[in-house]
């Protein structure tokens, strides 16, 4: 289980400070599916980075399986079973998609069979990509499902996946959601999936929108999917409180 | 005969193992011969008016190989070895060459080699070396490697070359001159640490109609070591040319590429990438995400990088 108790992260520039996240409260039950959402900069990815250790927390706790990882960093996170997909994941020179899988899977060099199987599942075709080098010659989508294949070859007790569907062409995001949806009918991981997509949002057993840096709504799939479909972006404040004709 | 220390250089610098390799072989130890195996179709014989071998391949010669590493561990010694290769048209060949150095005393141990290789028609060449040095002593290791080939109309050169660690100084020369419808492609890895210094000059030559060269060159330099890279690309003819270098800068290092391209002809198309950088902040944590240290994800990094 996952627990995240007044999450607060600050930044500061030119004197000014900026609270992203003021204060989060989250559970996370074993096997379960969350799903994070909402408007843009609303501070969904810096939440998901302090899960995995990769931003630090200006206050707060967090607790994975009953262990405080507060103060642990990326590896030992990591090591306990926090997996995370990056939105924009890096690129190598001379390390190749099996190479990645392989480091992903704790294994020294991980089978081929076993590699293909975690390519198709994020509809790849493993033949074609197994010995390409992770490098600029795959094009944004092929990175990134190439990432999201290294969360699934981690088998780790949790797997955050910020925005999988990102870059992804319909065919393969088709595939993509059967994935999710299969992994998630297993419920052997716990999954938090940062998404504004419907087909992913309906496989959540819980939906959180973050918004401002807060949790602005949250319940099942069931009671959140009607309100979420039917809401538009928040209007623009100035609009608000000045009236959209006086707005040059 | 070899003992463990030879054959351990041999490994690294060759991939010999117990020295021992399958075609023909000349193994040079302390500037005298160690072993010499000449085969049916490859002729190894010592040259007569200075240190080092001709190899001489017969037309024609397919699928075979041959090992020619030299191995330095008497502190002090110093030598300029030429070898030549006389590779006749139509073949298709593996040379494996390198160099490794021991030293464990306190005098510069230095070799340097010379290779200069005539490709003939059609034939297909892959000439592959390893440079490496180890010891304890406080003596020099040095190694200036030039190799100088050129490839008749047709002929293909591949050229993978690469210093691991341990050399100290390293001035390294390389001219290819490719005729007609001749390729070249040169693939060049260097790794330098400690105080190390490695300068590497190259000059690609597309002198014949329909010619292709292509270079791609990787370096590495920690702590307070230094390079200099002169890659010289030039076009006489309808040609294909290509220059990609990249380094990775760390700790106090200091990289220096001087990139050059010259089309002398309209139907010239040369290119020249070049980038000297850190490694990527973004690269580091992806791999702690997979439960790398910090430590282990710079040293993968690395190991990719210059595979």
């Amino acid at each position: 289980m996952l627990e995240l108790k007044n999450i607060t992260y600050s930044v500061s520039a030119e004197g000014t400070e900026s609270d992203i996240l003021r204060g989060i409260d989250l559970t996370v039950a074993d096997g379960s599916l969350l799903v994070l959402t909402g408007p843009n900069g609303g501070g969904k990815t810096t939440l998901a980075k302090i899960i995995m250790g990769l931003v630090t927390p200006t206050g707060g706790q967090l607790i994975w399986n009953g262990t405080d990882i507060t103060g642990l960093g990326i590896t030992e996170r990591a090591r306990l079973g926090i997996s995370y997909g990056f939105q924009q994941p890096p690129r190598f020179k001379g390390i190749r998609v099996r190479d990645l899988l392989s480091i992903a899977s704790g294994k020294k060099l991980l089978p081929r069979a076993e590699a293909c199987s975690y390519l198709t599942q994020v509809g790849l075709c493993a033949r074609d990509y197994i010995d390409r080098e992770v490098d600029a010659s795959l094009s944004g989508g092929e990175v990134k499902r190439i990432e999201i294949a290294t969360i699934l070859a981690r088998q780790s007790g949790l797997m955050i996946f910020d925005e999988p569907e990102a870059g992804i062409d319909l065919w393969s995001f088709a595939r993509l959601t059967e994935t999710f949806e299969e992994l998630h009918g297993k419920r052997e991981t716990t999954m938090i999936i940062i998404s504004h997509q419907e087909r992913i949002i309906s496989l959540a057993d819980e939906i959180a929108v973050i918004d401002g840096g807060v949790i602005a709504r949250r319940g099942s799939a069931q009671e959140m999917l009607p309100t979420l479909l039917g809401v538009a972006v928040s209007p623009c404040p100035v609009i608000s409180e000045r009236g959209e004709q006086n707005v040059k | 005969m070899l003992n463990e220390l030879d054959k351990q250089l041999l490994q690294t610098i060759a991939d010999m193992p117990d020295g021992e390799a399958k075609g023909a072989v000349n193994i040079r130890k302390d500037s005298g011969c160690a072993a010499r195996m000449s085969t049916e179709n490859i002729e190894i014989t010592s040259k007569q008016d200075k240190p080092g071998i001709d190899i001489t391949i017969k037309p024609g010669t397919k699928n075979e190989m041959c090992h020619i590493p030299v191995i330095i561990t008497e502190s002090g010694l110093t030598e300029t070895v030429y070898n030549d290769f006389y590779i006749g048209p139509d073949c298709d060949v593996t040379i494996i060459a390198g160099c490794g150095i021991h030293n464990d005393g306190g005098a510069e141990s230095r070799h340097d080699g010379v290779h200069t290789f005539h490709i003939g028609r059609g034939s297909r060449v892959k000439y592959v070396e390893k440079h490496y040095a180890s010891g304890s002593g406080k003596g020099g290791r040095v190694m200036n490697p030039e190799t100088i080939a050129y490839l008749d109309e047709g002929a293909f050169l591949q050229m993978d070359t690469a210093q691991i660690k341990g050399i100290d100084s390293t001035k390294r020369m390389t001219k290819i001159v490719c005729g007609a419808g001749a390729e070249v492609v040169v693939t060049e890895r260097l790794q330098t640490h400690g105080e190390q210094w490695a300068e590497s000059e190259m000059e690609i030559v597309l002198d014949g109609a329909g010619s292709k060269g292509r270079v791609i060159s990787r370096s590495v330099a920690q702590d307070s070591s230094r390079q200099v890279f002169f890659p010289r690309m030039t076009g006489n003819a309808e040609c294909f040319g290509h220059v990609q270098c990249d380094s990775i800068i760390m700790d106090n290092a200091n990289i220096r590429s001087v990139p050059a391209i010259e089309a002398n002809s309209v139907d010239a198309q040369l290119i020249h990438e070049a980038a000297i950088g850190r490694i990527a902040g973004d690269q580091l944590l992806k791999l702690e995400t997979l439960g790398l240290t910090e430590e282990e994800a710079q040293e993968r990094i690395l190991k990719g990088f210059l595979a």
